[in-house]
């Protein structure tokens, strides 16, 4: 309970303090760094919950696909960031203002549930994970059973976000553009028309 | 000992993190992206803990699907904001009023 207790607190102050760094940081590139050390340990709070398969793929979706994905954009955009920056101090009574208004909020909510106020709703008990089970396991079943509709709406999701993207940033080579391909002709090329047969005397050079 | 309480408050506070991200770079659409991919990991956050704590596994499918549309987001915004740099040359927040809406 003790290791527990330690393990969440390390995992908490570290996931909270990088999103800090992540809405603090100067440089976009040191956002995105930050948002990766977010991610592990956010991983790692849900390790903490039993729910190993959820963090394993929120390791290898956002370290993995997203924050490398951000990585790119940042650094292939050339961007004066400092200028980006202006609004900052001009922004931040307002921004303040409203987070720590809905942080209250969130508080108060957590605190009316602690004092009972409100009350869990049970949850219907027919997607519990039987205790001789891995969560994968289980979460497979589930996900392969019951939700499969959902399962392929995500996959649908993903394949139109996929397509949109390509589509959005495509751009159709310019007509006299070099080291284009042209499939009929690498096809018509034949070896007689490519190679010389050449035997020179020794010592000679040769001319092509 | 740690309760659902706690992990409920690290998702809060992740989330109110995100929300003030955003509400700080407004001119920064990268950064705001990356906000709202904050947001969604305290969402998930607290499907999870609800997850583990009521022992049922449909919050974690549910994790999971926030987890696809947070992967499109990206990928989607992203690709616009390349584009976008691409025929402006610029990213700014306040230059985006092309279609005057």
């Amino acid at each position: 309970m003790l290791i527990q207790a330690i393990a969440f607190y390390f995992f908490a102050t570290i996931v909270v303090a990088s999103a800090v760094m992540v809405v603090m940081a100067r440089n976009p590139v040191h956002s995105v760094l930050w948002l990766i050390l977010a991610f592990f340990n956010a991983a790692g709070l849900m390790v903490l919950l039993g729910a190993e398969f959820i963090a394993m793929l929120l390791v290898i979706v956002y370290v993995g696909a997203v924050a490398v994905l951000f990585l790119f954009v940042v650094m292939m955009l050339d961007i004066d960031f400092a200028a980006m920056r202006a609004g900052f101090s001009r922004n931040a009574p307002l921004g303040l203002l409203i987070a720590a208004v809905l942080l209250a909020e969130l508080l108060l909510a957590a605190g009316a549930y602690n004092a009972g106020g409100l009350t869990l709703g049970k949850a219907a008990g027919d997607a519990v994970q039987a205790p001789d089970t891995s969560n994968i396991e289980a979460l497979g079943a589930l996900l392969y059973g019951r939700y499969i509709i959902l399962f392929e709406i995500a996959g649908i999701i993903l394949l139109v976000a996929m397509i949109g993207a390509i589509v959005l940033t495509f751009q159709p080579p310019k007509p006299g553009a070099r080291a284009r391909q042209d499939v009929g002709k690498q096809i018509r090329r034949r070896p007689e028309d490519a190679t010389v047969m050449k035997n020179p005397e020794i010592g000679q050079g040769i001319e092509l | 000992m740690i309760g659902i309480e706690h992990y409920l408050v690290v998702g809060a506070i992740l989330f109110v993190l995100g929300v003030l991200g955003i509400f700080l770079n407004r001119k920064n659409v990268i950064v705001i992206l990356m906000a709202v991919e904050l947001i969604l990991l305290a969402v998930n956050l607290n499907l999870v803990a609800f997850s583990a704590f009521l022992n049922d596994l449909t919050g974690q499918v549910f994790a999971m699907l926030v987890l696809t549309v947070a992967a499109a987001e990206a990928a989607i915004g992203l690709a616009i904001l390349v584009i976008y740099f691409r025929t402006r040359g610029s990213i700014a927040v306040d230059d985006i009023n092309r279609m005057k809406g």
